[in-house]
């Protein structure tokens, strides 16, 4: 088992080697790319920061606490987006009938899944993400202790969690349909989007479906709140651990469709 | 023209045929239009003196832009056309008996308007028929109406015309990559795409309203929310105008130009 496992990670590793590599070889077009990403969030960054001149707090959040946390829902985001790329772009390869490949290799598809593909050109909102997050870090007043690191800790786990659980469910529908799976962008750049304010803010209803159905309240908000000194309770600590649990039915369900693929054939 | 109408129908069809992908578009801009109305609630909530403009004024802008997205959206670009820049296709292009600058535009426009129009009346329909401050309340008048039109139309003249200018640019460099994204975001946050401008402080939206960018989605979506007043919608309309006018100009320099001294990529 042991053995298993360092396997794969040795052949993810390899896999990511490779990608890096690649796109290496064209280094200007990557770095445009970085660019272009960066300039994509910072977009946002500025609707926020003018919002935040005008009106100077939302709901009891001041400009600092928000960009605290969008800083960690665009860490967690594009991470996720980095190497769970192979899942969003997964309908392509049932398209191309390339899955059949995947399946007659003695290696977990999966694996091989996610290592089709490693997007590093995320790193432009990384950056982005990182220079908000130590910003809210130093600027929003939050009392730093073990147990609140801790938390974040928790918060980046839990949302890369969720977000590669959301790119699973894409990759598993892709068996069933190939058409209109553009809707999931609602539920993974939609979140990372919106969520660069409190979930909190958008109300109840949003915040309850966010709390069971697709557990981003759970990463973001109730942490937040603990990490704010708004909660004292520790289930707003570990509210992000839960959210480990949505890759359960994401893993159920890729399961079934692995079970359910007829290849496109060629 | 006939030909160039020709062209505009066979896209505008062309356009038409992709119904899925315009099913999953209409859920995407409503979750996206309901979330962006969320914030400005709260926000408005918060603050309601500093809100610039009636809260149902916003959340007009905001369904009819989820509405029209596809006319002002200037990352839509048609990837085709880069590529046939440089993949050497072009040259087929060239060998025919009309403008090149004319042909793109009018393709441009048919794809942007039939996106358009396979999107935006159900999001319009479902928006009028919402509960109360979420609602999409009609026009301050049938004149705003009609200036609304005008302007749409003229907006998303505007945002072909600045698109042109980026294909141009692709003859002179082969990766567009950079100067597309430049534009991009640039045009994203100028034209009131990110937050409508009225929300920036007033002598940055003083400049920025002067700027082309200001004059695609932020006129038609002002004017028919109502928030701007008779002589702002005379100026604006007189900017639309002459940025057009200016952009198509500056295009078809760029288009001679570079047809001129263009070097077909690839055998």
């Amino acid at each position: 088992m042991a053995d298993r496992i360092k396997k794969s990670v040795g052949l993810y590793i390899h896999y990511v080697s490779i990608h890096v590599r690649s796109v290496m070889e064209y280094k200007t077009s990557f770095w445009l790319t970085v660019m272009g990403q960066f300039f994509m969030s910072f977009n946002v960054f500025l609707g926020i920061f003018f919002l935040f001149q005008r009106f100077h707090q939302v709901e009891g959040f001041t400009y600092q606490e928000v960009l605290l946390c969008y800083g960690i829902v665009l860490m967690e985001f594009s991470l996720a987006e980095m190497y769970a790329r192979g899942f969003g772009e997964f309908p392509g390869m049932v398209r191309r009938g390339e899955f059949d490949r995947v399946l007659v290799r003695p290696r977990s598809a999966v694996l091989q899944v996610l290592g089709s593909k490693f997007e590093l050109s995320r790193i432009g909102r990384m950056f982005q993400a990182v220079v908000m997050f130590f910003y809210g870090v130093f600027k929003s007043g939050v009392e730093w202790n073990f147990l609140k690191i801790l938390t974040v800790l928790f918060m980046l786990l839990g949302g890369m969690a969720v977000f590669t659980g959301l790119f699973w469910i894409l990759a598993s529908l892709s068996f069933f349909t190939l058409e209109g799976l553009e809707f999931m962008n609602v539920f993974t750049h939609g979140a990372s989007e919106y969520g660069k304010y409190p979930i909190g803010i958008y109300g109840n209803k949003i915040l309850l479906f966010t709390t069971f159905v697709i557990p981003y309240a759970l990463v973001q908000y109730y942490p937040l709140l603990y990490l704010l000194g708004r909660r004292t309770h520790w289930i707003y600590m570990a509210a992000p651990l839960l959210a480990l649990l949505f890759l359960v039915p994401c893993g159920v369900l890729w399961r079934f469709g692995v079970k359910h693929y007829t290849s496109s054939g060629s | 023209m006939k030909k160039y109408l020709s062209f505009f129908r066979l896209r505008f069809i062309m356009g038409l045929q992709y119904r899925a992908a315009a099913l999953a578009g209409i859920i995407t801009q409503f979750a996206w239009g309901f979330l962006e109305i969320m914030v400005f609630r709260a926000f408005y909530q918060t603050n309601p003196y500093d809100f610039p403009m009636d809260f149902s004024a916003a959340v007009s802008y905001i369904w009819m832009q989820q509405a029209f997205l596809a006319f002002f959206a200037t990352w839509q670009m048609e990837t085709e056309i880069f590529d046939s820049i440089r993949d050497g296709n072009i040259a087929y292009e060239l060998c025919r008996p009309i403008g090149i600058y004319h042909m793109w535009f009018s393709r441009n426009m048919a794809q942007r308007m039939s996106r358009g129009a396979l999107r935006c009346f159900p999001i319009l329909i479902v928006a009028v028929f919402l509960p109360r401050p979420f609602r999409l309340e009609p026009p301050a008048s049938f004149g705003h109406f009609v200036l609304f039109l005008v302007t749409l139309f003229l907006g998303l003249a505007v945002t072909v015309a600045s698109c042109m200018l980026v294909y141009a640019v692709t003859f002179f460099i082969i990766s567009p990559l950079g100067v597309r994204m430049v534009f991009t975001s640039a045009a994203d946050f100028l034209s009131g795409a990110v937050i409508p401008l009225p929300f920036l402080p007033a002598k940055i939206q003083y400049v920025i309203e002067l700027l082309p960018f200001a004059s695609m989605q932020n006129v038609p979506l002002r004017v028919y929310s109502g928030s701007m007043s008779m002589g702002e919608m005379e100026k604006a309309v007189f900017l639309q105008i002459f940025w057009l006018i200016f952009l198509v100009f500056l295009g078809q320099i760029l288009f001679k130009i570079a047809e001129r001294r263009v070097a077909v990529q690839g055998g």
